[in-house]
């Protein structure tokens, strides 16, 4: 313990450092318990954010990005590898001793209809954290919720009603402020505007700016929407089956994406102008099962560049420019 | 993007969306449901029917006070009896005449009259004292054997439901062995003990219940299992893992309120068939017995006495009515409530 703290005292500048993180779903259990074939939703995956940076997640669905971010905050028992949050390795807490930690990681759902608890007044969702993790004395903890709706842009009358009474973007708006309600320093936010429409989506991710400026937020941002990705990241970490497989700051890879994935995906982003031929490099087939995945690099059934050493050889995650990595064979040459 | 968020929206606090009307107010859930329980005219029948019944036993002793529960009527029929004693004093013969007035005799089998508002049973006690009585014991004893029941059934369904696996499995085990073992011989065993050792006839009753609810709460130990493990799959519960609660916040103000409606349901339904079983136990004579009054004791009358069941309607007939009104009353409450609290129905 004592330890631990040192390391946090030394000042670590990374607020959250994943290292070859990963995570399985059993599929099939023999009598005794012995797992015979898995899912490996999360593979390997390493990176480090430092505070008040915001890292974009994208990938396509079922990559794994919604898994890594739960099991960051240990909502799953990672498999192996280590997540180290403010300097203090959490991948073995239990759960008992997560709970004290909880208050600085929080995470904002995509589905703001099933997330919030259907029986209590948005007064009584918000209250409920702010009193469990004791984060004002009692008799202020009205006047903090208030502040905070007022923050989170929510009416002061809402206090009394229930989720079912309000629109999408405002229960996201309550999703959000219950998160920073316990003053978390890092937020997971799994696809928090997916589920809007487009004209919402911009007042949330304003938002999330707005917010993570004034409490100097980390967010670990999950997202397919690559626009969305854009305008709010610093890093972004390009998920495909499990891996990272390209990892940079923002204007490095949409200025010189590496991988061929990632190219794919920068060529989808749709431009708002007709006139403009767009040059798109479509992808062939689906993305293959977690639970059976191409031997040698992932990604080579689908890429258009894939030489034979692709379907033999893992290709290492390195470095390839300063604070840019990327795992392709391609890039060895 | 990027260039549209700035032109229209400058910053996240504005809500575009339309906004609640600060007067007009959405109804909460629980003002809903009473909304839609009270639209049905059958559900507020069995409310009326289950008060009335409540008023009738709980509040009736103490207005109505001419008679008490084992108080009998002594005013029966005066009996005369003649004696004639035959002296000889000095040869002449003298008679002695008698005339003894025996006033005691229970005034037992009464018909109605103002004095017995629904006459008196074969004791000499009056009838409508002992319904109002007999209901203190029935609602009493299956409204607290209803409570224990949820209690029970709710916490081991609650923990079964919410860590699964080897916990869940030994609960559900349980669980299945008690509704395997049949009720009414394991019953009339417990009774014979219960007779054996002694014990005043008051407190029977309640222990044969403490031995019922034993046995009826894996009812409802399936039910909140079963609503449990679907719930808990939901996000906000994921949230709520997420934000550091406890278990047993998480379980019992979390999870459980959303189990209540089909709880209340189920008290409701439970209480109408508890109540029978009352019935059905001092009838057989295992449960509350003579002094005391129960609905069923009272019937039990007629399995000792043809001529009661057919010449005097007024002793058990009441006592029947009683438990009809209860158990229909709180199973229309209870189909009203299932009505009112169903998700699906329109506001």
């Amino acid at each position: 313990m004592a330890k631990e703290n040192n390391c946090s005292f030394a000042g670590s500048e990374y607020i959250l450092e994943v290292e070859h993180l990963r995570k399985c779903f059993p599929l099939k259990k023999t009598l005794t318990g012995k797992v015979t074939s898995e899912l490996v939703a999360v593979d390997d995956v390493s990176f480090r954010l430092k505070a008040g940076e915001t890292l974009g997640i994208v990938g396509e669905s079922g990559c794994g990005k919604t898994t890594l971010g739960r099991t960051i905050l240990k909502l799953h028992e990672a498999n192996g590898g280590r997540i180290i949050f403010d300097g203090r390795d959490i991948t073995s807490l239990k759960s008992s001793e997560m709970r004290e930690l909880r208050r600085q990681m929080q995470i904002i759902f995509q589905d703001p209809y099933s997330s919030l608890p259907p029986r209590s007044t948005v007064g009584g969702i918000l209250s409920e954290p702010v009193s469990v993790h004791k984060i004002v004395p009692k008799e202020q903890i009205k006047d903090y919720v208030l502040t905070l709706m007022d923050k989170c842009g929510l009416r002061d009358y809402y206090y009394e009603r229930y989720p079912h009474e309000f629109s999408g973007g405002q229960r996201q708006r309550i999703c959000i402020a219950r998160a920073l309600s316990v003053n978390p320093k890092l937020v997971v936010c799994d696809e928090p505007v997916s589920a809007l429409d487009v004209s919402i989506q911009a007042q949330i991710i304003n938002l999330l700016k707005k917010l993570q400026e004034e409490m100097n937020l980390t967010y670990l941002f999950i997202s397919h929407d690559l626009s969305v990705v854009k305008f709010i990241s610093d890093k972004i970490g390009v998920m495909y089956l499990g891996n990272i497989v390209e990892y940079g700051d923002k204007k490095d890879i949409f200025a010189r994406p590496l991988h061929p994935y990632t190219k794919a995906l920068f060529s989808a982003i749709p431009y708002p102008d007709p006139a403009v031929k767009m040059n798109r490099m479509v992808l062939k087939g689906d993305i293959p099962s977690p639970a059976n995945p191409p031997k040698g690099c992932r990604f080579h059934t689908r890429c258009p560049y894939a030489k034979p050493i692709c379907a033999e050889v893992t290709p290492e995650y390195k470095e390839h420019e300063t604070g840019h990595f990327a795992a392709c064979h391609l890039l060895e040459e | 993007m990027e260039e549209l968020n700035k032109k229209n929206i400058p910053n996240g606090t504005e809500d575009t969306e339309a906004p609640l009307d600060k007067n007009i107010r959405l109804m909460s859930p629980t003002r809903m449901v009473v909304r839609r329980f009270f639209r049905s005219k059958l559900s507020i029948l069995g409310l009326i029917m289950v008060i009335g019944l409540f008023l009738f036993s709980f509040v009736g002793p103490l207005v109505y006070t001419e008679w008490g529960e084992t108080e009998l009527d002594r005013s029966g029929t005066v009996e005369y009896a003649f004696a004639e004693t035959t002296y000889t004093v000095n040869g002449t013969e003298y008679t002695v005449r008698q005339t003894i007035e025996t006033n005691l005799t229970d005034n037992f089998l009464a018909p109605p009259s103002e004095e017995h508002i629904l006459g008196t049973d074969d004791q000499g006690y009056d009838i409508f004292v002992r319904l109002m009585y007999g209901g203190r014991i029935s609602l009493t004893v299956s409204f607290l054997a209803v409570f224990v029941i949820t209690v029970f059934g709710t916490v081991l369904g609650g923990i079964a439901g919410y860590f699964g696996g080897v916990i869940d499995n030994v609960i559900m085990r349980v669980c299945d062995v008690l509704i395997c073992l049949p009720g009414i011989p394991i019953l009339l065993i417990i009774s014979t003990i219960l007779t054996a050792s002694d014990i005043d006839a008051k407190y029977r009753i309640y222990l044969l219940m403490i031995y019922l609810t034993l046995f009826s709460w894996p009812g409802t130990a399936r039910l909140v299992r079963g609503q449990i493990l679907s719930l808990r799959e939901q996000e906000y519960m994921v949230a709520a893992e997420a934000m550091g609660y406890s278990t047993s916040r998480k379980i019992f103000k979390h999870l459980v309120p959303n189990v209540m409606p089909q709880l209340i349901v189920q008290m409701s339904l439970s209480l109408g068939s508890m109540i029978l079983y009352e019935a059905t136990l001092s009838y057989l004579g295992l449960g509350v017995q003579a002094p005391y009054a129960a609905w069923g004791t009272m019937i039990n009358i007629i399995s000792t006495n043809n001529d009661i069941l057919q010449n005097h309607l007024n002793v058990w007939v009441p006592a029947g009515v009683c438990i009809v009104i209860a158990v229909l009353g709180l199973n229309f409450v209870g189909d009203g409530l299932r009505d009112a609290l169903d998700p699906k129905a329109r506001r």
